[in-house]
């Protein structure tokens, strides 16, 4: 029973029909939340509504300058995330690992001036191994002691958090010492704009082109299967497989806060330019929403980001224009990933109903 | 197809049955597990339940213990009718049930399983004490303070009967007992129930052993497909004719070495070993020591080969140390001291198909996809990966809907099919299979066990072990015996063997 | 100075051990409750609401419900539908965050009104406080402290010697066995779960009427996720549970003495990191999951 090439391209886009639908359901679902939070807060929700879909959506500026801007450091992250929970690894410790990404980052653009053309793709890099890095901490803590990585991860972002809040008022501090932020980076270590007259930055094709990198390797590549199998069944991959699962979730993890380091570096070089005590307003959190809501695939994940990058967008201008708390969008996304997990709940349950021995 | 009902005087009601399952249906969608089948167990009486595996006895000890509930029929105990819709009112009822995995924490005490799921404060003296008075009553002795994780497994089994028997039952329960047992402890088990019926109590066994049932049960019902097919007194009854009710076949030729149920290994079924040609061993231990992460010896001094065109087969009680022969000789396992030479690729079908062989979430292609991976670079040939399971899905009779269905989807007989076929493709030099057959129904088990042959035939070296003793003997060349992490070869004589696993 | 030393020791660690030994319990039962976080915040904006309008008293009651509250979300997703229990738990605790940050801003207006609320003096036992070195550091604290004390005596007891706690920690141990003996492992992880939540409210309660005097965003700070760290450190038991407590209670007894003598050359920023790392060494010093119930974070109850 052989699939013919065909039927090979009508499922494929039968499936990026499925995935574009359930985007779509998401935000309307997203928009239900809202509603109704705003309504039990006693907020006034229809500024409030009208104030986020302007300041998401509602002009050119919104749309390239604000949410595809928010958009790229979720994606990023959000590809971090959906990497680790793929191989079995509960990587919450992305926040931290952006975090270090764009502390060393930050470092890196001293030097910028005499780098050159190659400034920025080294600084890059930099973020990137200052990731890997704090994951590898984390990773080590695992392999070596058995500690859980949920609690390791969260521990390091708290130290990534306080580490960052000294470095900015000590080594990193802006030259009239006044500020808990670092100086602004030399213009040679800036990601260059994507679009004139717009906010929006190389970042952005960074974050396709890993997207698509991911996804191709994970369907294709023989370790990218390794790294599937070891998070579907660790013990099968060992025992069927033979799979070296150390190497593999190490390897995993590692890559993982490669890429979360690389969100941190391309969030201080494209958008913010210098490193300050709030940097990440919990982006590395927000991902592990956007992870899950686009069922780890790397692709999806830059539709669940665009949706976030929307939903904050439009949150900050919610705060600005209509005196609602921005962190009422955490609130949203924290109930879907939970109406996520009710959903597969619910799917699964016929086939627990319909289980039995005999 | 032989159907026969209350052959023979069965006790009449002149007191009421210690159990009575009157009439019990249940279906699972479209399946129907049970149909109309009843069951009288008087005081004084063993009765066995006959059954393979698929035949309802799992759904029918399931009902009484109130697991599940009965789409039609009603349960009376002493004469009383009972509702149950959870163990607890089961126990309630007076319903014991000794399960057949068990059903104790490893990390408790005995006093502590046995006083589990009782009320108020918890006294380890008294519950102690009461351990010791049950001992003494009935012969199960053990030691109250004990970690269960500590005993042996006949010593745990007797754990499980003294939980069920310190809560006044009227009717004790025993799912599959000897399973797990050696030839010795499994007639002492026998024994005792005789004995401990003839004392007046009420028991229930549940097997497929045929010879067991016989020799100590009162009465025999023999379940098929989910309907009662035989009930009557054991005394006039036989095996064949027994066999010939669970299997269904038309008179009882016994299957030869292709079921459990039989006296002593068929003819037929054993080969001349195949090491007298002077070939080189294709699995090799020599002098192999395995400690565990916490420096407990598993495997002491071992030393086995095994060449092309034989299957040596490992008998052993549990924890005996099989398990970590199994995965030593399949290269799962590093030796702590010793030597072990393999082939670069060994198929290995490991008992536990769910956590250790399959990804269920996954579909078939990239199950099959799986053997090999480790070793793989490059890309993942996917065409080739989809011929090949379209290969063994119809070369195997696996009933799935397509290559593409998860894994979940299956069931436990087609998924180890489909193991089975995974490991056995581009004939492998060697086979490692651990309780191949576990929870399969009979079709799947002889295709099971004709695939192993047909390795075996096609120049493949096999090691098979399996708790059920008979299968053992059924398929082996040549029979091993593992007690205490020692490896011993013992000439295939079923007595031996069976003084053997118990280290005598 | 070191009587000083060890009552503020005893005072920091007291929401420790609150939280600790509740998610003790949870654990015991098999469910790691990552959402423990959520509960502490919840508890610690209740309480300053409660105690705002009705005194101290009703702030810690109304923290325990709320704590209870948001556990009892937790439970539904991870006990009820058997979900994942680290996914589920990460998600209450930013529900539980972002909720209490909106609401807070909602009630008392969006620029962070600064508000107090009445906090709980310390309470002399008379008699017990007067024995040298320990006596002021034990028996001259706010009174939840004491309720601490009777909490931890309770729970030791009510798992070693009652036939419930008997049944929690084989459910713990192996679900399978406790439902063949007639125990419903689904109502018992339930009820631990919302035990725990409402510890963690006591403890939330504790920073604001016991120490801070008043509610600030995230003022949690990851201490749910330390209690989970301190149950591994006190080997999954109340006496242990309430001994590591101590550790992290000299933690910030330290930190808070470092930054008194204004010690500014050494960075405070660093300073507030501490009892992060110290979470990671103990964890790393207690080698995981050495003796952790054998069925902790298990999804599927049925053996098969």
């Amino acid at each position: 029973m052989l699939a013919t090439s065909d039927n090979t391209t009508s499922a494929r886009w039968q499936q990026v029909a499925r995935a574009l639908l359930r985007a779509l359901a998401l935000a309307g679902l997203a928009l239900v939340l809202l509603v109704l939070l705003l309504t039990l807060t006693g907020q006034r929700t229809g500024d409030a509504l009208r104030a986020l879909v302007n300041g998401a959506g509602g002009s050119w500026y919104a749309m390239t300058s604000v949410t595809l801007v928010r958009a790229i450091p979720l994606a990023l992250a959000g590809l971090s995330v959906s990497l680790a929970f793929r191989a079995g690894i509960l990587n919450i410790g992305v926040e931290g690992q952006l975090l270090a990404g764009a502390a060393a980052a930050t470092f890196a653009a001293l030097a910028a001036p005499t780098l050159g053309a190659a400034a920025v793709p080294l600084i890059l890099m930099v973020g990137a191994l200052a990731g890997a890095f704090w994951a590898g901490i984390a990773a080590l803590l695992r392999r070596k002691f058995g500690v859980l990585e949920v609690i390791s991860t969260i521990m390091l972002n708290y130290v990534a958090l306080h580490t960052v809040g000294y470095l900015v008022r000590g080594p990193l501090q802006e030259p009239t010492r006044v500020y808990p932020q670092s100086f602004t980076i030399d213009a040679r270590a800036q990601l260059p704009v994507l679009i004139p007259g717009t906010r929006l930055h190389w970042g952005l094709v960074i974050a396709l082109v890993l997207a698509f990198a991911l996804w191709w390797w994970l369907r294709d590549r023989a370790a990218g299967f390794r790294l599937r199998a070891v998070g579907l069944n660790a013990r099968a991959a060992f025992s069927a497989g033979r799979i070296d699962v150390d190497r593999t979730t190490m390897g995993a993890f590692l890559v993982s806060g490669a890429i979360a380091g690389v969100a941190g570096a391309t969030e201080l070089t494209g958008v913010t330019y210098s490193l300050y005590e709030n940097f990440s307003p919990g982006y590395g959190y927000t991902a592990i929403a956007v992870a899950l809501l686009a069922r780890l695939h790397p692709l999806s994940v830059l539709v669940t980001a665009l949706l976030f990058g929307a939903l904050e967008a439009g949150a900050s201008a919610m705060q600005r224009d209509a005196g609602v708390p921005s962190v009422l969008v955490q609130v949203v996304e924290a109930l879907l990933i939970l109406l996520v997990l009710s959903n597969e709940w619910w799917q699964t349950r016929h086939r627990r109903l319909g289980e039995a021995g005999t | 197809m032989i159907d026969r009902h209350a052959k023979g005087p069965l006790p009449a009601a002149a007191e009421p049955s210690a159990l009575s399952l009157n009439g019990i249906s249940r279906h699972f969608g479209q399946v129907s597990a049970l149909s109309n089948v009843s069951l009288r167990v008087n005081r004084g009486t063993v009765h066995a339940v006959l059954g393979e595996n698929g035949a309802g006895k799992t759904t029918l000890m399931r009902v009484a213990f109130g697991l599940v509930k009965p789409n039609a029929g009603s349960i009376e105990v002493r004469g009383r009718t009972v509702r149950l819709s959870s163990p607890a009112d089961a126990l309630q009822s007076g319903i014991g049930m000794v399960h057949q995995h068990f059903t104790l924490v490893p990390a408790m005490t005995v006093a502590e399983n046995v006083a589990l799921g009782g009320r108020g404060l918890y006294s380890a003296q008294q519950w102690a004490d009461k351990v010791r008075a049950i001992g003494d009553r009935t012969g199960l002795v053990l030691d109250p303070t004990a970690r269960v994780a500590d005993l042996p497994v006949s010593a745990q089994q007797r754990c499980e009967i003294v939980k069920a028997l310190a809560r006044d039952v009227d009717v004790l329960i025993l799912d599959e007992p000897t399973a797990v047992l050696a030839p010795d402890e499994a007639q002492d088990l026998l024994r005792w129930m005789r004995s401990y019926a003839n004392d007046g109590h009420a028991l229930v066994l549940i097997t497929h052993k045929l010879r067991d049932a016989i020799a100590t049960a009162t009465d025999i019902t023999v379940l098929r497909l989910g309907k009662s097919v035989f009930s009557g007194a054991a005394g006039t009854t036989n095996e064949d004719e027994l066999a010939a009710a669970m299997l269904g076949t038309g008179l009882a030729q016994p299957q030869p070495a292709s079921n459990s149920h039989t006296t002593g290994p068929a003819p037929g079924g054993k080969r001349p070993a195949g090491g007298a040609d002077a070939r080189e061993p294709v699995l090799s231990a020599r002098g192999v020591s395995v400690r565990d992460a916490l420096g407990v010896a598993r495997l002491s001094n071992v030393t086995l080969n095994v060449y092309p065109g034989e299957i040596v087969g490992v008998a052993a009680v549990e924890g005996a140390g099989q398990r970590e022969l199994l995965r030593l000789v399949s290269g799962r396992l590093q030796p702590t001291t010793g030597q072990v030479t393999l082939p670069a690729h060994v198929g290995f079908v490991p008992e536990d198909r769910q956590n250790d062989a399959l990804m269920l979430d996954a579909p078939l292609v990239e199950n099959i996809a799986l053997r090999g991976a480790g070793a793989r670079t490059g890309r993942m040939p996917w065409s080739d990966f989809q011929h090949a399971t379209s290969e063994i899905i119809s070369q195997y009779a696996v009933k799935a809907a397509g290559a593409k269905v998860d894994a979940r989807t299956l069931s436990g007989g087609n998924q180890q099919k489909l193991i089975v076929g995974r490991e056995l493709a581009n004939q492998p030099p060697a086979l490692i299979v651990e309780n191949p057959t576990r929870g399969l129904d009979f079709r799947a088990t002889q295709a099971v066990h004709t695939a192993v042959r047909a390795a075996r035939d096609a120049g493949t070296a096999v090691v098979l072990y399996s708790s059920d003793l008979d299968e053992v003997l059924s398929l082996a060349d040549r029979v091993v015996v593992m007690h205490s992490g020692q490896l011993v070869e013992v000439p295939g004589d079923r007595i031996a063997i069976g003084r053997a696993m118990l280290g005598s | 100075m070191i009587d000083a030393l060890l009552e503020a020791t005893i005072r920091w660690a007291t929401p420790f051990a609150l939280a600790a030994l509740g998610e003790c319990v949870s654990e015991r039962a098999g469910v790691i409750n990552i959402g423990l976080e959520g509960s502490i915040i919840a508890g610690a904006l209740g309480a300053t609401v409660a105690a705002g309008l009705f005194g101290p008293t009703a702030g810690f009651a109304v923290g325990a419900v709320s704590g209870l509250a948001v556990a009892l979300c937790f439970a539904l997703f991870a006990v009820v539908m058997r979900a994942d229990q680290i996914i589920t738990g990460t998600a209450i605790t930013m529900f539980a965050l972002g909720l209490t940050g909106t609401l807070y801003r909602v009630i008392y207006g969006a620029s962070g009104v600064s508000l107090t609320t009445p906090t709980t003096a310390a309470v002399a036992i008379p008699g017990l406080s007067a024995i040298p070195f320990v006596g002021r550091a034990l028996f001259a604290q706010p009174p939840i402290t004491y309720v601490l004390y009777g909490l931890i005596g309770l729970v030791a007891w009510w798992l070693a010697r009652t036939q419930s706690g008997l049944a929690l920690r084989a459910v713990g141990e192996r679900p399978e066995a406790a439902a063949a003996a007639g125990i419903s492992p689904v109502r018992v992880q339930f009820a631990a779960v919302l035990f725990a939540g409402a510890m963690a409210g006591l403890a939330g309660g504790t920073l604001v009427l016991a120490q801070a005097g008043t509610f600030v965003e995230q003022m949690s700070a990851g201490r749910g996720f330390i209690a989970i760290a301190i149950v591994v450190l006190g080997r999954w038991r109340p006496l242990g549970v309430a001994a590591a407590s101590l550790l992290f209670g000299a933690a910030y007894t330290v930190q808070n003495l470092f930054q008194s003598l204004g010690l500014s050359e050494v960075p405070y920023n660093l300073f507030l990191a501490v009892p992060y790392v110290l979470t990671l060494v103990v964890l790393a010093a207690a080698r995981g999951a050495a003796s952790a119930p054998a069925s902790l974070g298990r999804r599927q109850i049925e053996s098969h």
